[in-house]
């Protein structure tokens, strides 16, 4: 599966150094995080050493190394975010969902981490679950959100 | 009123669509369809309004109606309301939260009243997604007098005259760094445009470009125009999925009318147009930084001193990097005239600057106003005062490479100089106010938290100098601070200043030391009486 996903991304590029990044988000897109041997693969077909790789993959924030949860919560880390209660939340969060930011259940079904900020400032606090914002919220409605959300059986993504 | 058209404007950034815009919008549309208006009602698609914490906001032109959270039940009303002469929807209006009472009108709200929209102008107005929005309201027009009024020199003369200067740290001349990039030696120069707006608290990039991506291409188009480059960049960040989408849809329609791509408007002028989406890192803001990562590196910048980007950039080559907001400006210069750009602001701040206002404040949201104005008339006037009577403690301006000014700094001017004076910068916007609950050793330990998290790592200065300054603040705030660690963060942060490689390391100390210049009492109490003023630290 990784590798015909793979084939399919890379036959859009022509194999240079300066595609890595694309090429790693275009991955991570399809696959939700980057396996060691896409890497490894990745590296051949834009003809730089593994470790340059993995040294880029690791630099920036965007790129996850394990798997992402089915349900993948998002706690904004932004100053207004701050301000407004934003560790109280992440603290209630990952008491309901018993996982501390940063971590993957290990049945796959929650992602809990953090973001520098998604720019939401005005309805701060909020937090992001999979693609959808959630503003101006408290403790009672962030209880209540990931509540429901557990009831969800599918996939909200 | 039914004769006449009518065009209903959802504002549709990302933050109305977090509380829901996108189905009032498809109620709205649904309920002109159901009813037959298509005619005489229009249902449009708009960027932010800027008045955030109203949405989900409904515009109705020409009267001007402003409704605000309104939710996808309230359609059949408002386009009821519209239909029945002259009579609004009232319990949408807008409320003073001084008086309760109703504002029916957008220019007479207070928060729209003080404002000067330039860049602002048409976000909220036109159609984002649609090309033919952006040439009705005299878009484009400004590239056709550049290519064929102007010669390059004269439009960077242009740019110079009108003193428009740069949201990076410095407040560094546009038209001199313009200038500078056109005449370092290279075969092929680049234009990037710097959307990686990494600062926690700031949206006035991403706003300028959900709501009017044109202006931001059309500056771009000029800029490659005046340098004289084939290729020009926008480096947006990844966190910003609908204007990377937004910014895809405009350059599609751009290149379609023949604004980009060969010999545009048939001159012999030529350039090409790409995004990049930073894959999040804060230093990638950095210009050396930011170049890197396109070229497929870790985003680590290049030391000090060194070429400027300008001369040696990506590739190699002359690189010319500004922010989105300064060049959405272009396009009003070269149309309006340096004089009109000059006569605006401050001897040596021109124009407007844009801030995201947020924080502890009656009235968040996005704000345009001249330079000039003073910190007190933004967060009283336009900002409705601190909320629920609470006393103001202090604002912050510049992201984590400024800091934070007390109450007795509120008359002073908001300019890129007095800021710096102040010990804050301008920088890309951001501007959070606090009041008496916020803990300032606490926003220190949390700004020196977000820098260590953000230094590349590359000089151990700003590597291990943010980590042992985070340490002390968090032993601060949890009751076990030292007598002589504020003189310790002192000296640590003169150290990291002079001895970092790059812009950010000479600016990751600027939280701490506006905190203990401004309130140093707060660190006193934490460390002397294990007491935190505002409550907020567990000690």
């Amino acid at each position: 599966m990784e590798e015909i996903v793979l084939e399919e991304i890379l036959a859009s590029y022509r194999g240079e150094r300066a595609e890595l990044v694309p090429i790693l988000q275009e991955v991570q897109d399809s696959l939700g995080y980057l396996p060691e041997k896409v890497m490894l693969d990745i590296a051949r077909f834009i003809g730089v050493p593994e470790s340059h790789v993995y040294s880029v993959a690791s630099f920036y924030a965007q790129f996850r190394l394990l798997p992402l949860g089915k349900k993948r919560v998002t706690i904004c880390r932004g100053t207004a975010c701050h301000i407004r209660g934003a560790p109280q939340i992440l603290n209630e969060i990952e008491e309901i969902i018993g996982i501390k930011e940063g971590e993957t259940t290990l049945d796959l079904e929650y992602t809990l981490e953090s973001v520098a900020c998604f720019g939401c400032c005005a309805l701060a606090p909020c937090i992001r679950i999979n693609r959808s914002v959630y503003g101006e919220l408290n403790l009672e409605k962030v209880k209540e959100l990931i509540l429901t959300l557990n009831e969800e059986e599918e996939d909200v993504r | 009123m039914s004769d006449s058209r009518h065009v209903v404007l959802v504002g549709l950034g990302t933050c109305g669509i977090s509380v829901g815009a996108e189905q009032v919008f498809l109620s709205l549309e649904k309920e002109v369809a159901r009813l037959n208006l298509g005619d005489s009602i229009q249902i449009k698609r708009a960027g932010c309004q800027g008045f955030c914490q109203q949405e989900p906001i409904v515009v109705v032109e020409p009267e001007g109606l402003f409704y605000t959270k309104v939710s996808p039940d309230d359609a059949t009303e408002v386009i009821q309301s519209i239909l029945d002469k002259g009579r609004p929807l009232e319990r949408l209006f807008y409320r003073d939260p001084a008086n309760d009472s109703p504002i029916p009108f957008y220019r007479d709200i207070p928060f729209y009243k003080k404002q000067e929209h330039n860049i602002l102008k048409n976000c909220g107005k036109i159609d984002p997604e649609n090309i033919e929005d952006y040439l009705a309201v005299g878009g484009y027009k400004a590239l056709q007098r550049a290519l064929f009024e102007m010669t390059p020199d004269e439009v960077i003369f242009e740019i110079k005259r009108s003193g428009i200067r740069g949201l990076g740290g410095a407040g560094f001349p546009t038209g001199i760094k313009w200038e500078a990039c056109r005449n370092a030696s290279g075969d092929e120069r680049y234009v990037i445009c710097n959307a990686d707006e990494g600062d926690p608290g700031a949206f006035q990039d991403r706003s300028v470009l959900e709501g009017n991506p044109h202006s931001v291409l059309e500056g771009m188009i000029i800029a490659a125009y005046a340098i004289d480059a084939s290729r020009c960049i926008i480096y947006v960040r990844a966190e910003y999925p609908l204007a990377v989408k937004r910014l895809k849809i405009a350059i599609e329609q751009a290149r379609h009318s023949g604004f980009i791509g060969r010999n545009i408007f048939g001159s012999d002028f030529s350039v090409d147009m790409e995004i990049f989406q930073g894959a999040g890192a804060f230093v990638c803001g950095e210009s050396t930084a930011l170049v890197r990562s396109i070229e497929g590196k870790r985003g680590r910048p290049k030391p000090l001193p060194r070429a400027r980007t300008s001369e040696i950039g990506l590739w190699n080559k002359p690189t010319l990097l500004n922010n989105v907001k300064t060049f959405a400006n272009i396009p009003l210069i070269i149309f309006h005239g340096a004089g009109w750009f000059a006569s605006k602001g401050t001897d040596q701040s021109k124009g407007t600057a844009v801030f995201s206002l947020t924080g502890k404040v009656v009235n968040c949201g996005l704000i345009e106003v001249p330079m000039g104005i003073t910190l007190r008339k933004i967060i009283y006037d336009i900002g409705g005062g601190v909320p629920r009577d609470k006393a103001f403690k202090a604002v912050q301006t510049g992201g984590p490479s400024g800091g934070c000014l007390p109450e007795s700094m509120l008359d002073m001017t908001v300019d890129f100089d007095s800021l710096k004076k102040a010990g804050s910068i301008m920088g890309s916007g951001g501007m959070v106010v606090m009041d008496e609950d916020t803990c300032m050793v606490d926003v220190a330990r949390y700004f020196l938290d977000f820098n260590q998290r953000e230094s590349c790592g590359q000089c151990i200065p700003c590597r291990l100098g943010t980590r042992q300054m985070f340490q002390i603040l968090d032993d601060i705030t949890k009751g076990k601070g030292r007598v002589g660690d504020i003189e310790f963060l002192l000296e640590l942060s003169g150290a990291i200043r002079k001895s970092s490689i790059c812009g950010l390391g000479k600016t990751v100390p600027n939280p701490v030391l506006t905190t203990i210049r401004y309130f140093r009492d707060e660190y006193e109490a934490h460390i002397s009486e294990k007491r935190c003023p505002a409550g907020v630290c567990k000690l």
